[in-house]
């Protein structure tokens, strides 16, 4: 009576309906996350003990955003596409020799050496974070410009490519120990120095 | 005629739907594995500037993140529609920001402690004063490596 032909086969139809079901709920429960931007370090808050270093304004190159977005760059309104250009031109500049590296005009009256030369980055307080960002990213990017050059003078490939797998946690250690140096290396030569300037209000 | 009445009287043989269960399973699996959880819901309007610059903020438990934005429009009527910050869960001032940097780091490991980022994120259409305000809280309690996350893309797209 029991058992003919075998045991039994398990309904497997409703199978289908729980993988639904947990389906569902991951897809309700879990977001795809957009975790990429632009790292920044903030000034200590405490200054510095030194604090009566005296920068020449020619290592200077001011950015001045107003509250509807315009641009104010070395004192001349400017187009946000020059941006890149115009910072690029000015670390780039080498202008009392000492950088024999450096590939820009040698003006007198630009930034000595890419490792003086600071970029400061004064906002309105009504400034739009998206037009923020944008100039951010121009910034970034032509300091990311000339270290690429630089990387691919010396190493030949891309200083960003270099970062991005130093910075993975996936890389071997072999591997990262020796991009380690190189990566140093190459942020030595075009050092990132962006200050930001407490924001002005409009008043 | 009764050659063609014959045909149809057979009917269609069903759909196997054996292997349906595998290919939901597969999708599950896909979407258990390239996504996470959401720690929190948003109370805030959060478009994301875009930058083409960007390095990937890897290891997410070193995150701390706060959101600004406009309240979305649940919460207008209560918030209103000015930029606001949402930390956690909640809607936050200015000056509560460095409690909760301070609350959340301590929640972490010792060794993470020090090597903490923290993700604004920020909508595209907040102002500058509140997100300066942010930053010099961060300041304050000493939480200086701070990310501004964006989507990749090209951001002249922002200013239009």
């Amino acid at each position: 009576m029991s058992r003919r032909g075998g045991p039994p086969e398990v309904n497997a139809g409703s199978m289908a309906d729980i993988a639904f079901l947990l389906l569902i709920f991951f897809l309700v429960t879990t977001t795809i996350e957009t975790d990429a931007g632009l790292d920044r370090m903030l000034p200590p808050m405490d200054p510095p003990e030194d604090i009566d270093v005296v920068i020449k304004q020619k290592n200077i190159f001011t950015v001045n955003i107003n509250k509807s977005g315009q641009l104010l760059v070395e004192e001349e309104l400017t187009n946000l596409k020059d941006l890149r250009k115009k910072a690029m031109s000015f670390l780039d500049n080498g202008g009392d020799g000492t950088c024999n590296y450096c590939r820009g005009r040698k003006d007198a009256s630009s930034s000595d050496n890419p490792s003086k030369a600071i970029i400061s980055l004064k906002n309105d307080r009504e400034t739009k974070y998206a037009t923020y960002i944008t100039v951010q990213n121009e910034l970034v990017g032509a300091y990311n410009e000339l270290r690429n050059r630089e990387a691919q003078r010396l190493y030949g490939r891309d200083f960003t490519e270099m970062e991005a797998q130093y910075l993975n946690p996936e890389t071997a250690s072999s591997i990262r120990d020796d991009l380690k140096d190189k990566v140093q290396r190459i942020q030595e030569l075009f050092p990132q120095k962006l200050s930001e300037a407490e924001t002005s209000s409009s008043k | 005629m009764s050659k063609f009445t014959k045909k149809k009287g057979s009917e269609l043989p069903p759909v196997n739907t054996a292997s349906l269960p595998d290919i939901v399973f597969m999708l599950l699996f896909f979407f258990m594995t390239v996504t996470v959880m959401k720690d929190s819901s948003l109370m805030v309007e959060n478009v994301l500037p875009n930058a083409s610059e960007v390095k990937k903020l890897e290891k997410k438990d070193r995150v701390l993140y706060i959101y600004v934005g406009t309240p979305t429009r649940d919460y207008q009527k209560v918030f209103g529609t000015e930029p606001r910050i949402q930390l956690n869960d909640k809607f936050a001032s200015v000056s509560e920001v460095g409690d909760f940097i301070l609350a959340e780091r301590a929640k972490k490991p010792q060794e993470l402690q020090n090597v903490l980022t923290t993700a604004l994120k920020v909508d595209k259409n907040a102002n500058m004063g509140l997100i300066a305000d942010i930053k010099q809280e961060l300041r304050k309690v000493n939480a200086l490596k701070i990310n501004y996350t964006t989507y990749e893309g090209d951001a002249f797209r922002n200013v239009q």
